[in-house]
C-alpha cells in the first residue's frame, strides 16, 4: 500500500507499485492535465512536482512517491492562477497546448530556485520539455515575465 | 471512401472544383425535426434562431457557433467562428463554441492543407450576415419602422433615430419566423466596421489549457471503458502467423487479448492488424503487451532497406524522366556547352511525432459506433470506421476532441478504426492508446525524396537553361501501392510552380515505389522541393560570385504572374485567377525580410552568417532570413530569424505570428535531426532519443514575424512557414562555414 498526497489530498494505492505515477494520476485519479508523451523521460509532458521539485511522472514508480507530496497542474495555482499560468496566458504561449502543463510545472520549479533566470538557465532547465508546435520563444518570454511578477 | 477521395478533400486533386463545390446550408427546421432528424442533436440546432448549420441564437442571447474544423494548435477552432461572430456583430464574450461531430452538412472538416479560413471565410460571413439581417428585420417589425433605420451593434439591434435597443436574445424567436435571405441579398459589414477579423483573439481554449482542464483525445473516457495496447506487424503488410498470450494474460489487470485482421487491398487508412491486449488501465495494457509472443509473416516488404532505396532514388534522379513542365529548349541550351552546374539533394522520410501519441475511444453498440478522437478529419473517421466494422457511415458518430498536435498524421484515422473493431469484439467501449514507439513505427511518413538540378549559366552567372527532377514515392500509393509517379498536387508544391524567370526550363518527375505508408506532413512536398530549389539558387549565386539576395531577385525576375499554360496546376485548389502565382508579392516579402534583418550593413564573425530563401506555398508568400553561429564543436545556434509573410487577408494575426514562429522550430527539426530509416522493412527509430526533434536550446532564439498588410483573398497560415526555413538555414550554414548541405538532416554533415 502506497500512501501519498496529491494536490493536498491524501490517496492510497494498493496496485502494482512499479506502475508509474503518471497512470495513477491519469487513470485512477482522473487528473488529466498531466500528459503522456514518451514514457521514457524524454519529452517532459508528464512533469509534476514531487515534494516541490520537478520530476517526470512517466518514469517515477508508485513505490518512489510513498509519503510524498505530489503537485500537478491542477494544483499548481492553489489560490487562483500561479504566476507562471498567468504569464502563459499573457504571452499567449500555447498552440496545441498538450505539452504546456509539463512546461509550466518545469518553469514553476525553475523559478523556485532561480528568481531571475538567464537565457542559459532557461535553456538548461527547459530543454527536457519538448514542444513540437515550437512555442519555445514564448515559453522563454513567459518565464521572464513570471519572474518579474514574482520579484 | 477511397484514400484518393480523402486526399482530394484537401482540395489538391479536384482543384478548384472542391473549393467551389461547397454550398452554404441555410435552413430553418421546426424543433421536432431536429430532435428526430439529426444523428446527434447539436446545441446550435436547438437554438431559437438557427438560420444556418453554423449558428444558433438562444433566447438568453447566447450565440452558439459550430466549430467544424479541428483544433490542433493553429487556432482554427477560434478563428473560423470569429469571422461569423464579426459579421453577426456578436459580442465574442457571449459566444459559445460547439465542436461539431463529423457530418457532411458542415462541408469539409478535413483540417489540413492550410485552408480553414481560406475555404470558410465566405460561408462564415454569409451565415453571420444571414442571422444579423433576420434579427434586424425582426426589430424593425417590432418597432414598425423601416429596416434601413435599424442597425446591429454588439449583440443589440438599435433604432438609430430614437436610440431604442433590443437584444439578440429578445429578438431570436421572432427572427426565426422570418424568411431566410438569399445569399445574393446579403449585405456585409464594411471592413472599417470589423471587430475581430484582422484583430484576432487568443484561443477560445487558452484558460482551459493553462489550467490542465482542456480535453484532448488522450483524456477521452466512457463509462465501462477498457484500455487496449496493440502489437502491430513490424513490416508494412505483415501478418500474425501465430501468437502465445499465456504470459500476457498473467499480468495483473489484463483481461483478454484480441487479434486484429491485417488490411485488405490497398492500405488506405485501414488498421495494420496485430494483437491487442485489453486491460483495466493503460499501464497494464502496455505491460501485458510486452509479454506477448508473436510469430510474424513479414511479407514482401521485409526486403526494404532504406540505404539501398536511397541509392536507387538517387540513380533514378540522374536519368531523364517524365516531363511535367517544359518551355524553351533545355537540351539545345545544354548542348551549346559553356558553364554547367549540377547538384543533387536528398531528404529522408520524416515522422510527424505530435506530442500527443495517437489515441481513440470507441463504443460499438446496437450497430452504431460512437467515437471520441483527436482527429483532423471526422468525416474520414466515419468512412473508415464504417468500413472497418461493416455499418453505414451515418451510424458512426465521431466527436472531435482537442488535438495534441496533428501535422497531417491525425487526418488518417487507422487508430480510430482500431478502437471500433476492438469495441465490437470486446462488447465494451475501448480506448486504444499508442505508445510513442508505436507513433514513430507506424506513421504515414513524409516522403523521402531525391532531387537532381542542372543549370547552364551565361557569363554573368545567370541561368540560360534550368532542369530540375524530383523522385519520391507518392502519397497516392495508399490507394494504389503500385502508383510510383507523383500526383499533380505534390509536383505543384514548389516544383512545377517554380517561379524563376529562365528562358529554358524543364521539370521532370521520376518513379519510386512506396515501401512504407506515405502521408502528408506539414507543408508536404514543399519541404524537399523548396530545399532543392532554394539551395541550388544559392549555389548558383555563389558560383557567380554574386550577392545571394540580388541574385535571387534577378532569378525571380520582374513582377508578373507565372505562366502556367500547358502545366497541370492544382494551385492548392485555388482558382488561378483569384490566387495567381505573383512574383511581385514574392519579391516584396524577400525585400522586406532583408531590410528587417539589416544584413546589408552587418559584418559576421568567423563561423557566423546569414542565409535567405523565399517560397510560395498554400497560396502564401514567405521569406526567411536566418542567422546562424556554428560553435567550435559544430553545433548550430540560431540567434535570429526574420520571417515575412504575405498571406492575403489575415483573420487572426496573433495566431498567424505564432504559426510562423512554430514553423521555424519545425523546420529546425527537419534540418537538424529528422530521419526515418528502415532495416529489413522495419523502422529503425522509436522514440525521441532515436528520432530527436528540436528542443529549446536548438530552436531559434528569436523569430520575428512580419505580416504584410493585404486585401488579397485569405491564404494559408499553418504550413507555409516550413518550406523556406530549411534552405535558408542551410544557406546560412554555407555562408558561415563554406560547407554546402545537400542532404538532410544536418546531423549527417560534420560542421566543426
Amino acid at each position: 500500500m502506497v500512501k501519498l498526497k496529491v494536490n493536498g489530498t491524501e490517496h492510497a494505492f494498493d496496485g502494482d507499485s512499479t506502475m508509474p505515477l503518471l497512470w495513477f494520476l491519469r487513470d485512477e485519479l482522473r487528473l488529466i492535465g498531466t500528459k503522456f508523451g514518451c514514457g521514457m523521460s524524454l519529452c517532459g509532458a508528464c512533469t509534476v512536482h514531487k515534494d516541490g521539485k520537478a520530476v517526470r511522472a512517466c518514469i517515477t514508480p508508485m513505490s518512489a512517491v510513498a509519503g510524498a507530496e505530489v503537485t500537478t497542474i491542477e494544483g499548481l495555482g492553489a489560490n487562483g492562477l500561479h504566476p507562471v499560468q498567468k504569464a502563459w496566458m499573457r504571452i499567449n504561449v500555447p498552440q496545441c497546448g498538450y505539452c504546456q502543463p509539463g512546461q509550466m510545472m518545469q518553469a514553476a520549479s525553475l523559478l523556485k530556485t532561480k528568481k531571475n533566470p538567464s537565457d542559459a538557465d532557461i535553456d538548461a532547465a527547459m530543454s527536457g520539455n519538448i514542444c513540437r508546435c515550437g512555442t519555445y520563444q514564448r515559453v522563454r518570454a513567459a518565464i521572464k515575465s513570471a519572474a518579474e511578477e514574482l520579484a | 471512401m477511397s484514400a484518393i477521395q480523402n486526399v482530394s478533400r484537401r482540395g489538391f486533386l479536384k482543384g478548384a472544383a472542391s473549393a467551389g463545390a461547397f454550398v452554404l446550408c441555410v435552413r430553418i427546421l421546426p424543433e421536432s425535426l431536429h430532435a428526430e432528424g439529426l444523428p446527434e442533436n447539436a446545441r446550435v440546432d436547438r437554438a431559437a434562431l438557427h438560420p444556418s448549420v453554423y449558428v444558433g441564437i438562444d433566447t438568453d442571447g447566447t450565440v452558439n457557433i459550430i466549430a467544424h474544423r479541428s483544433e490542433m494548435g493553429t487556432t482554427s477552432r477560434t478563428s473560423v467562428p470569429m469571422i461569423l461572430a464579426d459579421e453577426l456583430e456578436a459580442d465574442w464574450k457571449r459566444v459559445k463554441l460547439e465542436q461539431a461531430i463529423g457530418d457532411e452538412r458542415y462541408g469539409s472538416q478535413n483540417t489540413d492543407g492550410s485552408h480553414s479560413v481560406r475555404e470558410f471565410y465566405e460561408p462564415m460571413r454569409q451565415a453571420g450576415a444571414t442571422a444579423r439581417m433576420m434579427l434586424t428585420q425582426a426589430a424593425a417589425n417590432q418597432w414598425a419602422v423601416p429596416v434601413t433605420e435599424c442597425k446591429a451593434d454588439l449583440h443589440f439591434i438599435v433604432h438609430s433615430p430614437t436610440g431604442r435597443r433590443l437584444g439578440y436574445g429578445e429578438l431570436a424567436s421572432a427572427a426565426a419566423k422570418l424568411p431566410v435571405p438569399k445569399v445574393a441579398e446579403l449585405k456585409f459589414k464594411p471592413k472599417s466596421a470589423w471587430r475581430y477579423i484582422g484583430k484576432g483573439s487568443p484561443s477560445y481554449d487558452l484558460a482551459d489549457i493553462v489550467t490542465g482542464k482542456a480535453i484532448y483525445g488522450m483524456d477521452g473516457r466512457m463509462d465501462g471503458m477498457v484500455y487496449a495496447s496493440i502489437e502491430r506487424p513490424p513490416v508494412l503488410g505483415g501478418k500474425v502467423k501465430s501468437f502465445d498470450d499465456k504470459e500476457a494474460l498473467k499480468v495483473a489487470g489484463v483481461t483478454q487479448t484480441v487479434p486484429i485482421d491485417p488490411f485488405q487491398g490497398p492500405w488506405e487508412f485501414q488498421p495494420l492488424g496485430g494483437v491487442a491486449v485489453i486491460a483495466k488501465n493503460t499501464w497494464a495494457a502496455f505491460q501485458g503487451r510486452k509479454s506477448l509472443k508473436i510469430d510474424w509473416d513479414n511479407g514482401p516488404n521485409a526486403t526494404y532497406n532504406s540505404d539501398q532505396y536511397k541509392k536507387q532514388l538517387q540513380e533514378t534522379a540522374r536519368n531523364s524522366a517524365k516531363i511535367v513542365r517544359d518551355h524553351g529548349d533545355v537540351d539545345a541550351s545544354f548542348a551549346k556547352g559553356g558553364k554547367i552546374i549540377e547538384a543533387e539533394y536528398y531528404v529522408p522520410h520524416l515522422a510527424h511525432a505530435a506530442m500527443e501519441p495517437l489515441v481513440a475511444v470507441a463504443d460499438f453498440r446496437d450497430g452504431k459506433v460512437t467515437a471520441w478522437a483527436p482527429t483532423q478529419n471526422p468525416q474520414a473517421v466515419q468512412d473508415t470506421v464504417a468500413k472497418a466494422v461493416g455499418i453505414a457511415k451515418e451510424n458512426v458518430i465521431c466527436h472531435v476532441t482537442l488535438l495534441g498536435g496533428g501535422f497531417g498524421r491525425k487526418s488518417k484515422p487507422d487508430y480510430v478504426a482500431e478502437a471500433a473493431i476492438l469495441s465490437k469484439k470486446v462488447g465494451r467501449p475501448v480506448k486504444v492508446v499508442w505508445t510513442r514507439e508505436d507513433d514513430i513505427h507506424f506513421d504515414f511518413y513524409h516522403s523521402v525524396a531525391a532531387m537532381y538540378m542542372k543549370a547552364a549559366v551565361d557569363a554573368n552567372g545567370k541561368p540560360t537553361a534550368w532542369l530540375q527532377r524530383s523522385v519520391f514515392p507518392p502519397i497516392g500509393s495508399m490507394g494504389d501501392p503500385k502508383l510510383n509517379y507523383g500526383g499533380d498536387f505534390e509536383l505543384g508544391m514548389g516544383f512545377t510552380d517554380m517561379p524563376f524567370d529562365v528562358p529554358n526550363l524543364r521539370v521532370e518527375n521520376g518513379p519510386a515505389t512506396a515501401q512504407v505508408r506515405i502521408g502528408w506532413l506539414r507543408s508536404v512536398a514543399n519541404i524537399y522541393h523548396a530545399f532543392a530549389v532554394q539551395t541550388f539558387a544559392d549555389e548558383l549565386a555563389h558560383a557567380a560570385g554574386r550577392d545571394p539576395v540580388d541574385y535571387m531577385l534577378e532569378l525571380i525576375g520582374p513582377p508578373r504572374v507565372v505562366d502556367m499554360t500547358n502545366v497541370k496546376n492544382p494551385n492548392y485548389g485555388g482558382n488561378y485567377d483569384v490566387y495567381p502565382n505573383d512574383t511581385g508579392r514574392l519579391r516584396k516579402v524577400l525585400e522586406i525580410a532583408v531590410e528587417k534583418s539589416g544584413s546589408g550593413k552587418r559584418k559576421f564573425a568567423k563561423g557566423a552568417g546569414i542565409g535567405i530563401a523565399v517560397h510560395r506555398s498554400f497560396l502564401t508568400y514567405v521569406a526567411n532570413v536566418v542567422e546562424v553561429e556554428i560553435t567550435d564543436d559544430g553545433r548550430v545556434h540560431i540567434p535570429r530569424v526574420e520571417t515575412v509573410v504575405d498571406a492575403g487577408l489575415i483573420t487572426n494575426p496573433e495566431a498567424a505570428r505564432a504559426q510562423f514562429e512554430g514553423a521555424a522550430v519545425f523546420g529546425t527539426s527537419i534540418a537538424l535531426s529528422g530521419a526515418i530509416t528502415a532495416t529489413n522493412g522495419a523502422i529503425d527509430q522509436s522514440n525521441f532519443d532515436s528520432y530527436p526533434v528540436a528542443r529549446m536550446r536548438e530552436a531559434p532564439l528569436q523569430t520575428n514575424v512580419h505580416l504584410v498588410e493585404s486585401d488579397a483573398p485569405a491564404a494559408g497560415i499553418g504550413e507555409p512557414g516550413v518550406p523556406p526555413f530549411v534552405p535558408a538555414l542551410c544557406n546560412a550554414i554555407f555562408a558561415a562555414t563554406g560547407k554546402r548541405v545537400r542532404e538532410l538532416p544536418l546531423s549527417k554533415s560534420k560542421l566543426a
